[in-house]
């Protein structure tokens, strides 16, 4: 089999457009999104609500209600518990987050259970890329635009609000406002990449390619750029290997991620281990025969 | 002369905590003023109430003669954080920072048009910084970082600045290159509120001196407010270690 072939013919298959379309969609918004999460240091804030919201997505196709509505309200929900039981008792946040989102989780799994479906709302958890149907898809490019488009556009007071809120503020910007709109497309991103990794799977996406460009660049308008395109090489290498090899698509996605990350964690000229150490020692040994 | 800062009988809570206790301060503009008062003398929560972040219990804040609400719309005030409360190695160049001071002045989207290049340009070149303009913020010295956030308000066009500890790990040279600065800017009409430990930098730098201790304990030349005594009614010991400790 040929090169071409070898991309071609899974793309015979109506499915596999429709899977490779909602992956690439899926890992581009999760990717730009984690550039600030990673550097906010939310990335447990977004394990939590990618979490969190499966009991909204449940309760929303119980009642008929578009799944993003579920997610946003039990995104936010999520949020305000985990702030609530910070501030008002002696536990800390990570045990707070902790508490909340597995709570939410578990509460999302005992819906699943009682909840009488045609369509296997297991796949709400570990994700089904293979059966995503065309209504599914139109909802994923709609809110993938959505929250693309807002975070493109708001990317500098984004920004703003992670490095310095307090001068956001100084200047007539509203920083609360700022992180509960990050915080809102969070939710809607859970969304869009739950079709394609699962709950389960969502933080993975938001949070890896928005490190591994982290270790790759200086330029917060870099990472914008690196973190998608990563993501989304990951997304078909990903979905490839698995149609190939026939194993877990969401799965296979994720897998990639890590693998990338792993190479710029080692391999990276500025941050990564290796030439970080290569650096050090050219130092030393420019100082020793300086002396 | 006009008054910049103008805090009359404020009183602010933090649930329980009293952080201050019917404060009261005028400062006018055009002066450098050093605030000095040991850790939870109400400092930090004094610039919040100023920035308009906290809303103080009773009590009034004049900024320019507006309220705290009112000078963030029209960016007053310009803030240089401590070097504990900035991430140093988030991914933005010394330019980047220095233009986000604009955003006030920007549209929806904070697109930089070329009057906001050109400010950024001025302000840099104000602080001496032009060439480390495409440095990673982090990889500056001390004095620098500090320098580069000036630039920032500068940038904002701020009248009023507001520096939270600006020589904690400053070198001597880096300081009086800060201070040096921050007399310029003064002299141009800026009026600059300096929180800082280092007591032997004030004399050089402000024009007057502010001793806090939840309640404003004396407001005068920083020569006389730095007088022992004083300090020993601020800080509650004798901090110019003369006696056995």
């Amino acid at each position: 089999m040929n090169l071409i072939d070898f991309f071609l013919e899974p793309l015979s298959y109506d499915f596999m457009i429709r899977a490779l379309a909602t992956t690439l969609i899926a890992s581009i918004v999760c990717a730009v999104l984690s550039c600030w999460l990673v550097l906010i240091g939310w990335s447990l804030m977004g394990d939590a609500v990618s979490h969190a919201v499966l009991p909204g997505v449940v309760l929303a196709y119980i009642v008929g209600a578009p799944f993003a509505l579920g997610a946003v309200i039990f995104g936010f929900l999520a949020v305000a518990l985990i702030g609530a039981v910070r501030d008002t008792s002696r536990v800390k946040e990570d045990a707070a987050i902790g508490i909340v989102f597995t709570t939410l989780f578990a509460l999302g799994l005992v819906l699943i259970s009682v909840t009488p479906s045609q369509t296997d709302l297991n796949h709400i958890i570990f994700g089904n890329l293979l059966g995503v149907s065309w209504a599914d898809l139109t909802q994923v490019i709609i809110l993938g635009a959505i929250t693309f488009a807002i975070l493109v556009t708001k990317r500098r007071d984004f920004t703003l609000y992670a490095f310095d809120p307090t001068h956001a503020h100084a200047i007539g910007l509203n920083p609360k406002v700022l992180g509960a709109a990050l915080l809102g497309l969070l939710a809607l991103t859970a969304v869009v990449a739950l079709q394609a990794v699962g709950v389960i799977l969502v933080v993975a996406m938001l949070i890896i390619p928005g490190a591994t460009a982290y270790l790759l660049t200086d330029r917060f308008g870099r990472m914008l750029v690196i973190a998608p395109a990563i993501s989304a090489a990951c997304a078909v290498i990903g979905l490839y290997l698995s149609y190939y090899l026939d194993t877990a698509s969401g799965g296979m996605v994720v897998l990639a991620q890590g693998a990338v990350f792993a190479l710029v964690y080692l391999f990276s000229p500025r941050h990564g281990l290796i030439g970080t150490r290569v650096m050090s020692t050219r130092r030393r040994r420019a100082l020793a025969s300086a002396q | 002369m006009t008054t910049a800062i103008s805090v009359h009988d404020v009183t602010v809570h933090y649930g329980e905590v009293l952080a201050l206790d019917h404060a009261t301060l005028d400062i006018q503009a055009g002066r450098v003023c050093g605030l000095v008062g040991m850790n939870g003398s109400g400092k930090s929560t004094l610039f919040k109430t100023i920035m308009g972040l906290l809303r103080p219990d009773s009590g009034t804040v004049r900024v320019s003669g507006e309220s705290p609400a009112k000078a963030r719309k029209s960016g007053v005030v310009g803030y240089v954080p401590q070097s504990e409360d900035v991430d140093w190695a988030f991914p933005v160049t010394v330019r980047d920072v220095v233009m986000t001071g604009r955003y006030g002045h920007m549209g929806f989207t904070r697109h930089a048009r070329k009057a906001d290049h050109d400010a950024v340009d001025h302000a840099l070149e104000r602080v001496e910084l032009t060439e480390y303009a495409n440095r990673q913020i982090g990889q500056l010295s001390g004095g620098q970082k500090k320098r580069a956030f000036v630039a920032r308000g500068i940038a904002q066009g701020a009248t009023i600045l507001l520096l939270d500890e600006p020589f904690a790990g400053v070198d001597k040279r880096s300081e009086a290159t800060i201070t040096r600065l921050l007399r310029e800017l003064a002299d141009d009409g800026a009026t600059i509120l300096v929180s800082t430990h280092d007591l032997h930098a004030l004399p050089d730098l402000a024009d007057e001196a502010v001793l806090l201790m939840r309640r404003v304990l004396m407001h005068g030349d920083p020569d006389e407010v730095l007088q022992p005594d004083n300090l020993a009614l601020a800080f509650g010991l004798d901090v110019l270690n003369r006696g056995d400790n």
